[in-house]
C-alpha cells in the first residue's frame, strides 16, 4: 500500500495498490481498470524501445535492405543503363553468362591474388609495428600518429603518387631497380607487377591502421603475465610468441575479417592505378577486381543486369567467407 | 509528481526521437531532390529571374569564353549556372539515369560525339526537338554534324557544338636533329592521303632520333586518327557491328601494328599522368592533335615548348573528338534553354569559343571569321591554325557511328593496341584479345 502515494499522479486512488508497474501484480492485485493516462503509458513503454531503435532499421531498410534485394532483382532481368524502363527477365541468364565469362573469373582470381599479398604482410607487419610500439618510447604519441597518416589519406591522392612511383618511364622505383641492375619494369601492364604495385597501395594505406587496433589489444595483456614469462626466463620474443599472440587472437581474428571484406571490394586503387579506363585493370585485365568488373559492366558497357549478378555473386562469396571465418573462430575458441 | 514528470519526459524525448528521425528522413529526401533540383532549375525563380542549368563535361570553354556573362546582359531575366563534370565517362551513365527518371537533367545538356548515336537511337523521346525551334537554320552546320544527331523520325536531338577535325602536331626542333624535313607545307604533302608514309617517316627519325626521344606518342593514338578518318568504324549503315569487316577498322589497326610493333612509339597511355609528363620532357615528336589538345600541349609542354611545335595537316581528314548540346523534356523553361542551346551554338559564338579555348566551330559560316588566340600562334610557330583545322573539318568523311561505339574503340585501343604495344604480344593475339572484349560489351 505504500505505493499508492507514490502513483496518485498515475493511477485513481481508488485503485488502492495497484500500480501500474510490474512489479505490482506478482502480488496477486488485479490490473487497474485502463485510463488513457496509463494505456499511454503502458503504451510508451512498450513502444519506446521500438521507436529508438527504428532509425537504425529505417536506414538500413532504405540504404541497405532495399538495394539488395533490388540488386538481386535486376541481377535476373536485362537491365541496360540507355534504357531502363524495358526490362526484361531472364531468369539465371546472367549469372550463367558470368560463369561463362573468363574475364570473371580473372577478376576472381585477382581479387583473391591481391587480397592475400596486401592482407597477409600487412597484418604481419601491423603486429610487429603494434609490439615496437608498445614498448616505452620516447615521442610514443607522435609514432601513434605517424602511424595513422597514411589511413588518413585519400585513396586518390594515395594512388597517384604510387602511379608516378610506379610509372614506367622515369618512376622512382625503377630508377632505383637500374642501381641493382634490373631493368625498368612495366608495373601496370605486367602481370604479377601491376599486383603487387595495386597492394602495396593497400599495404601502405592499413597497415598503421590495423597496428593501431593491435596496440590498443596489446595495452589490454595484464602485465603480470609479461612478468611472470620473464621470471620463468623467457626472452622477448618467447613472451611475443606465448603471451602477446595467443592474447590477441580475437583482435587478430577481427582484423582479418576485415581486411578481408576490403580486399574482396577493393575498386578504388586499382581503378586509379589504371589511369585513363582503368575500369579494364590493365590491357590484360590483370589487376581488374571484382570491384573494376562490376563498375566496368555496369557504368562503362553499360549492362547493369549483368553488373548486378556480379555484385550479388560478391555478396554469395563475402558469405562463404564469413562462414568458413565462422569455423575458423569456433575452432580456435576450443583450443 | 515524480513519475508524472518521468512520464512526461519519456513522451519528449519519443517525440524527439520521432522528430528526429522524420526530420532526418526529410532531410535526406530532400537532400537527394536537392542534388537533383540543384541540377536542374535550382529554384533561383524567387527574384524573378529564370536560373537555367547548363551540363558540361571536360572544359567546354562557354564559360571561359565568356558567353554566359553575355547572354545574361542580353537576357537580363536569365540565370546560368554551369554544372560541370570533369570526366565524361562519368557524366555520361549519370546524363542516362536522370533522363530516365524523369528528372535531375540540366536545362541544357552537352553530348559527347562518341554517345550520340546511343542517344539518339534510345533517348530521343527525352529531348525537346530542336529543328522546331525557332531562329534554326540548317545550313548553319556542317551536313554530317547535324544528320548524327538527327532521329530517323527526323527529329533534332541536338545541336552541333564543336568538332575535333585532326592535324599533326610535331616537334620541328627534334625533326632538324633526326634529318627530318622540318616545313609543314613540305610534311603534309608528303603523307598526304597515306598513312603509311607517316609510318616510314617515323622510321626515318628513329635511325637518327635525338636521344631518349621517339617519334609518336602511342600505337594507341595513331589507330585512334586514322580510324576517326574513315567512313566505316564499327558498324554498317544497318546499325550492325561489323568491326571484323570494316575496312576503315583495318587500316587504323594495321597502322597502328606497324607503329606497335617498331621502336617509333614512346609507348604511353594517352592522357595519363606520364603522358602530360613526355610533352614536357620532350620523350616524343609527333603527335595526332585536333584543335582541343593545342591548350592541352601549351600547358603541358609549359615554357621550354615555345616555338619547337608546329602543326601541319593530317594523313587523313579526320575528326576526333567533338560535342552536342541537348535540351531535355523534363526541365522547366524549356522554351528559354532551347534559346539559350541555339544561341550558344551559333557561328558567331563558336567562334568565340575558338577563340578562346581551341575547339573547332561545327558551323562553316565561323570558320572565315576565325581567330587564333594570339598566344597559341606563336607556340605553334605561327602555323596557320584556323586555315588547316578548317581545310580538315570541310573534307571530314561522313562516318557511321553505331550504340557501343566508344565501349568498341577502347576495347581495341585499351586491350588489344596496348597487349601488343606494352606486353609485347603479337598483332593476332591482340586482336583475338579485343574481339573478345568487344564481343562482351556488345553481350554476344
Amino acid at each position: 500500500m505504500s505505493h499508492t502515494t507514490e502513483y496518485a499522479e498515475t493511477a485513481p486512488p481508488s485503485d488502492g495498490g495497484a500500480a501500474p508497474a510490474a512489479s505490482g501484480r506478482p502480488r496477486g492485485t488485479p490490473p487497474p481498470p485502463t485510463s488513457w493516462r496509463s494505456r499511454l503509458y503502458r503504451w510508451d513503454t512498450k513502444a519506446s524501445p521500438y521507436a529508438f531503435i527504428a532509425p537504425f532499421f529505417l536506414f538500413f531498410g532504405a540504404f541497405g535492405l532495399f538495394p539488395l534485394i533490388y540488386t538481386g532483382w535486376s541481377s535476373l532481368h536485362n537491365v541496360q543503363l540507355a534504357n531502363l524502363d524495358s526490362q526484361t527477365w531472364v531468369g539465371l541468364d546472367n549469372y550463367a553468362n558470368l560463369i561463362r565469362s573468363d574475364f570473371f573469373w580473372t577478376a576472381l582470381e585477382n581479387t583473391f591474388a591481391i587480397g592475400v599479398i596486401s592482407t597477409v604482410p600487412q597484418l604481419l607487419m601491423a603486429i610487429g609495428i603494434a609490439h615496437l610500439l608498445n614498448y616505452k618510447l620516447r615521442g610514443s604519441t607522435f609514432w601513434r600518429v605517424t602511424m595513422l597518416a597514411p589511413y588518413a589519406t585519400s585513396v586518390a591522392a594515395a594512388t597517384l603518387v604510387f602511379t608516378l612511383l610506379y610509372s614506367w618511364d622515369g618512376g622512382a622505383i625503377n630508377w632505383l631497380l637500374h642501381f641493382a641492375g634490373i631493368d625498368p619494369v612495366n608495373w601496370r601492364e605486367s602481370i604479377w607487377g601491376s599486383k603487387f604495385a595495386v597492394s602495396s597501395i593497400v599495404i601502405w594505406r592499413w597497415t598503421g591502421y590495423n597496428a593501431l587496433i593491435y596496440l590498443a589489444a596489446m595495452q589490454a595483456v595484464p602485465a603480470d603475465l609479461y612478468e611472470s614469462a620473464a621470471i620463468d626466463g623467457a626472452s622477448r620474443w618467447e613472451q611475443f610468441r606465448h603471451v602477446t599472440v595467443p592474447m590477441l587472437r580475437p583482435t587478430i581474428l577481427f582484423t582479418v575479417v576485415v581486411s578481408t571484406i576490403g580486399a574482396t571490394q577493393l575498386f578504388g586503387e586499382p581503378l586509379l592505378f589504371g589511369g585513363n579506363s582503368g575500369s579494364k585493370g590493365g590491357a590484360d585485365h590483370q589487376f581488374q577486381t571484382l570491384g573494376l568488373y562490376m563498375y566496368d559492366q555496369g557504368w562503362v558497357i553499360g549492362n547493369l543486369g549483368k553488373a548486378s549478378a556480379i555484385a550479388w555473386a560478391m555478396f554469395l562469396i563475402l558469405l562463404v567467407i564469413a562462414a568458413i571465418n565462422m569455423l575458423v573462430a569456433r575452432r580456435l575458441r576450443k583450443d | 509528481m515524480r513519475t508524472s514528470i518521468r512520464g512526461s519526459r519519456r513522451l519528449v524525448a519519443f517525440a524527439v526521437v520521432a522528430a528526429l528521425t522524420t526530420g532526418l528522413l526529410a532531410g535526406c529526401a530532400e537532400d537527394s531532390d536537392g542534388g537533383s533540383s540543384n541540377a536542374s532549375s535550382g529554384g533561383g525563380d524567387s527574384d524573378g529571374r529564370i536560373t537555367l542549368t547548363v551540363g558540361t563535361f571536360g572544359v567546354f570553354g562557354y564559360k571561359q569564353a565568356g558567353l554566359y556573362d553575355e547572354y545574361m546582359k542580353l537576357h537580363p531575366n536569365i540565370n546560368i549556372k554551369e554544372n560541370v563534370t570533369e570526366r565524361n565517362d562519368v557524366y555520361y551513365p549519370k546524363l542516362l539515369t536522370r533522363l530516365q527518371a524523369g528528372s535531375g537533367a540540366d536545362d541544357v545538356q552537352a553530348i559527347e560525339i562518341a554517345n550520340i548515336t546511343e542517344v539518339v537511337q534510345t533517348q530521343a523521346d527525352k529531348f525537346e526537338d530542336l529543328s522546331k525551334a525557332g531562329g534554326y537554320d540548317k545550313s548553319r552546320w556542317l551536313d554530317w554534324k547535324t544528320e548524327q544527331a538527327t532521329a530517323k523520325d527526323g527529329k533534332l536531338v541536338a545541336l552541333g557544338a564543336d568538332i575535333g577535325p585532326m592535324a599533326i602536331c610535331y616537334r620541328k626542333d627534334l625533326f632538324e636533329k633526326a634529318g627530318l624535313p622540318t616545313d609543314r607545307e613540305e610534311l603534309s604533302r608528303r603523307w598526304a592521303g597515306n598513312w603509311d608514309e607517316y609510318v616510314d617517316l617515323g622510321k626515318q627519325y628513329m635511325k637518327k632520333a635525338p636521344d631518349g626521344t621517339k617519334f609518336v606518342d602511342s600505337a594507341a593514338g595513331v589507330y585512334n586518327a586514322v580510324i576517326s578518318g574513315s567512313k566505316d568504324r564499327y558498324y554498317g549503315t544497318d546499325g550492325q557491328p561489323d568491326y571484323e569487316k570494316s575496312a576503315g577498322r583495318k587500316l587504323a589497326w594495321d597502322t597502328s601494328m606497324k607503329v606497335a610493333t617498331s621502336t617509333m612509339s614512346a609507348k604511353l597511355k594517352q592522357f595519363d599522368k606520364p603522358w602530360d609528363q613526355a610533352f614536357a620532357n620532350g620523350r616524343f615528336a609527333t603527335v595526332s592533335c585536333p584543335p582541343w589538345m593545342l591548350g592541352y600541349i601549351e600547358q603541358k609542354a609549359g615554357a621550354a615548348g615555345r616555338g619547337k611545335w608546329d602543326v601541319a595537316a593530317a594523313p587523313s581528314s579526320a575528326a576526333w573528338g567533338g560535342s552536342f548540346v541537348g535540351v531535355p523534356s523534363q526541365g522547366r523553361h524549356k522554351d528559354e534553354a532551347i534559346k539559350l542551346a541555339t544561341w550558344l551554338t551559333a557561328p558567331e559564338q563558336q567562334a568565340k569559343v575558338f577563340a578562346k579555348q581551341g575547339t573547332f566551330p561545327s558551323t562553316p559560316s565561323a570558320y572565315a571569321k576565325l581567330k587564333v588566340q594570339p598566344d597559341t600562334d606563336t607556340y605553334f610557330g605561327q602555323a596557320p591554325l584556323a586555315q588547316i583545322f578548317s581545310d580538315a573539318a570541310k573534307t571530314i568523311p561522313i562516318a557511321t557511328y553505331g550504340v557501343k561505339d566508344q565501349q568498341i574503340g577502347s576495347a581495341i585501343t585499351d586491350i588489344g593496341v596496348l597487349q601488343v604495344e606494352q606486353q609485347g604480344k603479337s598483332p593476332a593475339q591482340g586482336w583475338s584479345s579485343a574481339v573478345k572484349e568487344i564481343k562482351d560489351v556488345l553481350g554476344e
